[in-house]
This record gives structure tokens, C-alpha cells and sequence, in this order.
């Protein structure tokens, strides 16, 4: 019997059209792996064999009608914050629990139109709110990676954990997720996977449970850049139900991937370079320069001046928006309700019961700053330094293609070891990535190496708004290089 | 700028949240934490800078005002916490 679990999405894809194994044993395997690590990494909200079964029966007859499309019969791990009909989808929030939308997302409903066929939903950060998915409602996902001759467990990063813990335990083959702050590329360097956040408006946000509508991005994990181009493109494309979806065609970006990056302008920004980062991220980003000028690019130094100031203005504008979205769990028309006196003690107590301490911190923080007599000194100050920021990647991009950065500060750490911090010890994680988000401009995390500890570190690469293409050329010149093979020993 | 215990009371109740009374020291700490550190936006320069809401710097488009979607009524229900005959039951809401 094939060993499914080393296979990447094309490796599957080629297996299945050649008949090597049928859609049906793949899914069973994959439904037969997520069940037997559940116990152990607690990466899934729900795991659906029978869903699964029927849509691989479906894959198996289209296959042998030689029809299908390009992801026909192969499994996809969905992050609990995207509507699947008829699943529960809670957003790992006990204010959503038992939730089963009546309909479904429009980037799910690409996947399945694709032939992409549905087994689990993972867990994830309460609402997509964390770097560590230790705040899901249903507990901590754990990182299939432990250090060196350590069973010390670790955190798989946040918020889509789950995503990046069920692929990179060779449970799936593709991922979803949705990255707020980083929430995609943070876990995919903890976990050794390509991570992709395309540009803004990319990947309609129509059918996933909202964070901050304006930083929110869908976008994929995967075993190889190959693969997240091809699950981007699948993902990608202009929703009529989302009134920010950029209307303009999606490119093949697949075969854009192995393309040569001779000629092409790397900025290397020194602002990134932070204090008390350790060494070893310095020097996996300098082998990157090093593997890139290898290939023919041209490195360039860039300032993005601004780039300290993202988290704080990041800290204002999305528990702002959050707290304006999260307005709408009230108890009335969906999800929990626990009953109060009255109407408004009614509110207060499903309120206070549903939500976790982190979203609750964040939507009073977002209530302050959006509240009289602040939102001028909070709100308005954070919207014009997004613009700054914005016009740091502007004036960057005159000079050069693409940018590389570590992707994270430090490798995966332990869990529970920043619980008893300040919260903004945590929000630290997201200093390199969530400047991309700001800007709303195309970022991915390619594994790069191991640290000293043998735990994976990912090198980000971050291009034009809409420039996808450069990302993934780039992305793949250093996939190429590093030749990152290495895999979590399973103990699970 | 930092906020007292009261103000936390304040916006809990702004934000319909019950009063974290067990919770509303520690909460205090850490909210005055997070507001002291965006602080540091104070160093910026933002003079004449234009507010930046949305990263698609496109006008949000306009559709025929028809109507596109509708009766369904059971399925919008279905997650109801509590609903009878085609309504949802929630508490009085006037007096």
C-alpha cells in the first residue's frame, strides 16, 4: 500500500489520474490518520469520514470518465473559520458552537468545484486571534515537530494551527487558512510548509467568519511552492459577494513556478534586522540572500522605515474592526445564547460566556479606540500610519522586485511558556509578517532550514500588490536551494 | 493615556460584554499595557496624511437594486437559539 502520508498535492494529483490508487483509499487513509492523531495533536474541530467517502466516490467516477478538475480527488484540511454547508464551523469560539451555515464559502466552493474533496475542519485560534492557537475553545493544537531529543510540546504557531499541524503530520495535502496578522505564513514557518497570504482581494473573504475586514486574508498551506501556487489559483477570483474581490482574471501561476529569477531585484530591508533575534535567523536569511544572488538576482539594501510601527497601528485598527464584527454574536439568531433578565443582561452574559478572554480583550480594546473622544487619538492616528506603511512598500518597490525577510522571530516554542506574559510578548510574533497585511501586498513563507534544536524557520518573500507570479518564481528559486526535506519524526 | 477600572466597566458595558468582575484588575493591567505601547504612534509624523481604510484602492461597485436572493426562510432559522412559527423568540425587546 502507498505511504499516502509523504505525498505532495501534484504527487497525489498524478498518482490519482494514473490510477495508481483511487480517490476512496486516499481518503480513507487520510480520514484513518486524522482520527488516529487526533488524540495526540488535536489539530481537528471535526473529522467526516462519510463526507469525505462520498466526495472521493464522486472524484473516483469523474477520474474514470477521464474528466475532473485540478485538485480532483485530493483531500484539503479547512480551517474552522470557513463555511462548509452543513458543518459545524465555530471558529473554535464556544459562541458558535454547534453553528452548521446554511450555505458555503465562496473559496470551499472553488476547492469542491475544483474537485477538491473535504474530511476535516482544524482548529485555529478563538476568531483567528492568536500566534500560538492555545486560545481555540477546544485546546491546544500541537506542533508535530519537537526538538532534538526533546518530548517537550510545542505550539504549531496560530491562528490556522490546525491547518498547518494536520498537513505537516502528512495527514493532508493542502490547507486552508486565513492570515489577519500572519495567522498563515507564522504556522507554516513553525511547521516546515510553504505558507501563502496573496494580495487583498484575491480570495473572497465572502462565507469566512470575519476578523478584521480589511486584513483578512484567505490563502493556503502546502507541502511545496508548486502546490500553494496551484491551491492559490484554485482559491483565487473575483465574488461578486464580496464587494472588495479584485475583479481581474487569475493567472497561471503554477507554471510560474521554476521559472528563472535571473535579473530580478531583491531588497533586503535592514529594519528587519531586530534586536535580541537570534542568530541563527540571521544567518538562515543571509544563506537566503546568498542562495538568491546564487540564482542571478541582484540584491539591493531598502529602508522600510515604518516597519516598527506596524504591530502597535495593527493593535488599534483590527481590535477596532473586530470589535464592530463581533458585534453581531448577540445570542438572538444564531449560535449560544445564555438567558438573562432581560434583553440587554441577555447580551451581556452570552457575551461574557462565549467568547475567550483573548477575544474579549480585543474587542474592549477595539471598543476604546473606536469610542468618543479616542477615536481621533487611536483610530485615525493607526489609519494614517497605514498609509505610511503602505507608501514604505510603494517607494521599496520602485527600487526592486521582491523583498526577503525571516519570516518569524524564533522558531516554535513551548507550549503554555507565554502564558503568564504580557500579551504583547506574543503579539511580537507577527513583527515581520504583519507589515504585508497593512499594505495588503502578496507575502509566502518558504522552510528554509533548522535550527540548532533541528526545528524548521521559514524565509518570507513579499512582491508587488497583484504580482503573485514574482512571489512564487522567488519562492521556488529558494525552495529550490535550500532543498528542505526534513520531516517531524512521528511519535504521534 | 491609560484607563481605570471604571473605564473597563465602562466599555464592557459599551460592548455588551458582562462586567469581568473577577477578571478586572488583571484586564485593567493589560489593557493599559497594550494602549501605552501603541503610544509609540506618537513618534510618527502624520501631517497632512490621508486615512488608509482599505488595501484595494478600488470604488466598491454598484449592482441593479433587484432583488437577487430570498425565501429561505427555514434555513435562516435553522441556527436559531430559539425560534417558533417561522420567528426567532428573543427577550423583550420594548417596553
Amino acid at each position: 500500500m502507498t505511504d499516502f502520508s509523504s505525498l505532495t498535492l501534484t504527487e497525489v494529483l498524478t498518482g490519482l489520474k494514473a490510477k495508481d490508487f483511487t480517490a476512496v483509499e486516499l481518503a480513507d487513509a487520510t480520514v484513518a490518520a486524522a482520527d488516529s492523531a487526533q488524540g495526540a495533536l488535536n489539530a481537528f474541530t471535526m473529522i467526516d469520514g462519510e463526507r469525505a467517502r462520498d466526495m472521493a466516490k464522486a472524484s473516483d467516477a469523474k477520474i474514470a470518465r477521464g474528466e475532473g478538475g485540478a485538485l480532483e480527488g485530493a483531500p484539503i484540511a479547512i480551517k474552522d473559520l470557513f463555511a462548509v454547508r452543513g458543518v459545524t464551523t465555530t471558529a473554535s469560539s464556544n459562541i458558535l458552537a454547534g453553528f452548521k451555515p446554511e450555505y458555503e464559502s465562496t473559496v470551499t466552493q472553488q476547492l469542491w468545484d475544483q474537485g477538491a474533496v473535504f474530511f476535516a475542519k482544524t482548529s485555529m485560534d478563538e476568531f483567528a486571534m492568536g500566534s500560538s492557537n492555545e486560545t481555540a475553545n477546544t485546546g491546544p493544537v500541537i506542533n508535530p515537530w519537537r526538538a532534538k531529543g526533546s518530548d517537550e510540546k510545542l505550539v504549531p504557531g496560530g491562528s490556522s494551527g490546525g491547518s498547518a499541524t494536520a498537513l505537516s503530520a502528512g495527514i493532508s495535502y493542502g490547507a486552508t487558512g486565513t492570515d489577519t496578522g500572519g495567522s498563515i505564513r507564522q504556522p507554516a514557518a513553525f511547521t516546515g510548509l510553504v505558507g501563502v497570504k496573496p494580495t487583498y482581494g484575491r480570495c473572497s473573504r465572502w462565507g469566512v467568519v470575519a476578523f478584521a475586514s480589511s486584513l483578512d486574508h484567505p490563502g493556503p498551506f502546502a507541502k511545496t511552492v508548486k502546490d500553494s501556487a496551484l491551491l492559490t489559483q484554485v482559491m483565487s477570483g473575483h465574488d461578486p459577494k464580496d464587494s472588495t474581490s479584485y475583479p481581474g482574471a487569475v493567472p497561471d501561476w503554477a507554471s510560474a513556478v521554476g521559472k528563472s529569477v535571473k535579473g530580478l531585484r531583491i531588497g533586503v530591508p535592514r529594519e528587519y534586522r531586530m534586536d535580541g533575534m537570534p542568530g541563527e535567523i540571521e544567518t538562515l536569511w543571509s544563506q537566503g540572500v546568498e542562495w538568491l544572488k546564487a540564482a542571478g538576482c541582484e540584491i539591493v539594501d531598502i529602508s522600510l522605515p515604518m516597519t516598527k510601527y506596524a504591530l502597535p497601528a495593527y493593535y488599534i485598527i483590527a481590535p477596532a474592526e473586530a470589535s464592530s464584527n463581533l458585534a453581531r454574536y448577540d445570542g438572538m439568531r444564531f449560535g449560544a445564547r445564555v438567558e438573562g433578565e432581560d434583553l440587554i443582561d441577555t447580551y451581556e452574559k452570552t457575551r461574557g460566556a462565549g467568547f475567550g478572554d483573548e477575544v474579549q480583550r480585543r474587542i474592549l480594546i477595539g471598543t476604546y479606540v473606536l469610542s468618543a473622544g479616542y477615536y481621533d487619538a487611536y483610530y485615525l492616528k493607526a489609519l494614517k500610519v497605514r498609509r505610511k506603511i503602505y507608501e514604505d512598500f510603494n517607494e521599496a518597490f520602485e527600487k526592486v522586485d521582491a523583498i526577503l525577510t525571516p519570516t518569524t522571530p524564533s522558531a516554535a516554542f513551548a507550549i503554555g511558556s507565554k502564558a503568564n506574559a504580557d500579551p504583547i510578548e506574543m503579539y511580537l510574533n507577527d513583527i515581520f509578517t504583519v507589515t504585508a497585511n497593512i499594505a495588503g501586498v502578496p507575502a509566502m513563507s518558504v522552510p528554509a532550514g533548522l535550527d540548532a534544536n533541528g526545528l524548521p524557520l521559514g524565509l518570507q518573500v513579499i512582491t508587488r500588490a497583484l504580482d503573485e507570479e514574482t512571489m512564487f518564481k522567488v519562492g521556488a528559486a529558494i525552495e529550490d536551494s535550500a532543498s528542505f526535506k526534513a520531516k517531524p519524526e512521528k511519535w504521534w | 493615556m491609560s484607563v481605570t477600572k471604571d473605564e473597563v466597566r465602562r466599555i464592557a458595558g459599551l460592548a455588551r460584554i458582562k462586567e469581568p468582575s473577577d477578571r478586572l484588575d488583571a484586564l485593567t493591567d493589560e489593557l493599559n499595557g497594550i494602549l501605552n505601547w501603541v503610544e509609540m504612534l506618537d513618534e510618527v509624523d502624520v501631517e497632512d496624511v490621508e486615512p488608509m481604510t482599505t488595501a484595494a484602492p478600488t470604488k466598491l461597485p454598484l449592482r441593479e437594486d433587484v432583488v437577487t436572493d430570498g425565501g429561505k426562510r427555514d434555513a435562516i432559522l435553522k441556527n436559531a437559539p430559539r425560534s417558533e412559527e417561522g420567528f426567532f423568540v428573543v427577550p423583550k425587546s420594548v417596553e
